[in-house]
């Protein structure tokens, strides 16, 4: 094991990068083409539900998808058992 | 006609400026008459990898505002005759470039008839990075294979195709080009470095170049001298055959495969 870990190279990982990026590419790749108001979109929605809810951020999806001749605007909320926070 | 190219990456460090440097002087050198404008406000470079800096009067933002004349701002090369360089401002804030001022220096260069205008993007996507890929023609984006610098130049792929002129235009967008740098083939051979088709294809473009990890790169921004121009370096000619193809000549890629060593250098060689 120690004389041949002197010989041993690094562990093959390219592979491995292009498993990730292919992924990463494609998620950036859907998102692209949409309109560029979807990030505040959320964020502006999430800061609505929380004032009622007590959402996770990662609870709020919202998604534009194009079928044929029109897009469809999805928003999914998944909402936790609980009491919503006390507001001010 | 002018063509308008621009040099990009999205992330730093990968080699924008050095491969604008080279296909600059490339373009020069097969007798094209050439201007290469640093687009990186605030961190001036590409002056120093051309040997340049000290001729620096005027620059790019000083133009823009109407300091001076373009002819004045435009440094001449010394070793290529019809290759000139214009150099970004050192200390004023970012937006002293404006989209407009930007225009009528290209309108002006395209004017005075050069034949390419090298556009050495800076790093990121802010207001720099847009503006030196706005008024493009096509694009050579500059890539280690490496992760972080594939994912980003893929991000600054969404840009070239719908933050353009020619985007905007609808007329088949910017013309974009792979071109990847510092890649070991000793180290795509052992499966620890994606390879040229890894890339190829997770990006989905067409690969203008491939410049093998090389020392001569950093001799030749040590001395000021664009490595394309040292003829004995496997990066000068990676740089050159680019240029070939920029220009539209079918060549196969060179040094993508590991030399096959001889016993004295395997054993003493490294």
């Amino acid at each position: 094991m120690g004389l041949l870990a002197l010989f041993r190279r690094n562990p093959p990982t390219a592979s491995v990068a292009k498993e990730r990026l292919r992924i990463i590419v494609a998620q950036q790749r859907s998102a692209r083409g949409g309109p560029d108001y979807l990030p505040l979109l959320r964020r502006e929605l999430l800061e609505v539900i929380k004032k009622y809810v007590n959402v996770d951020p990662e609870a709020v999806q919202v998604n534009l998808e194009r079928e044929d001749d029109h897009e469809v605007l999805e928003l999914s909320v998944a909402l936790p058992g609980g009491p919503a926070p006390k507001e001010a | 006609m002018t063509e308008i190219i621009v040099v990009t990456s999205g992330k730093g460090g990968v080699g924008k400026t050095t491969t604008s440097a080279s296909l600059s002087c490339g373009l020069a050198r097969r007798g094209k008459k050439v201007a290469v404008i640093d687009f990186d406000i605030g961190l001036r470079n590409l002056d120093l990898i051309m040997g340049c800096e000290r001729r620096v009067v005027y620059d790019f933002v000083n133009v823009i505002q109407g300091d001076c004349t373009l002819k004045q701002a435009l440094i001449k090369d010394k070793r290529l005759e019809t290759l000139y360089v214009l150099a970004a401002s050192q200390t004023r804030d970012k937006d002293a470039l404006s989209s407009d001022g930007v225009r009528r220096v290209l309108d002006e260069l395209a004017a005075e008839g050069f034949d390419y205008v090298i556009c050495d993007s800076p790093a990121g996507i802010e207001k720099g990075a847009h503006l030196a890929m706005y008024f493009a023609d096509r694009a050579v984006v500059v890539v280690n294979p490496e992760v972080s610098s594939v994912r980003d130049s893929d991000r600054i792929l969404g840009l070239l195709a719908s933050k353009t002129h020619r985007a905007e235009l609808g007329n088949g967008g910017v013309k974009e080009h792979l071109l990847l740098t510092r890649y070991s083939p000793r180290r795509v051979a052992t499966g620890e470095m994606m390879s040229v088709t890894d890339v190829k294809d997770i990006l989905g473009l067409d690969v203008i170049g491939v410049v093998p990890e090389s020392a001569d790169v950093l001799s030749a921004s040590n001395s000021g001298v664009p490595v394309i121009l040292n003829e004995s370096s496997d990066a000068s000619r990676a740089y050159d055959d680019a240029v070939g193809r920029l220009l539209g000549e079918t060549l196969p890629l060179r040094f993508i495969d590991e030399p096959k060593k001889g016993f004295f250098a395997r054993m003493f060689g490294g």
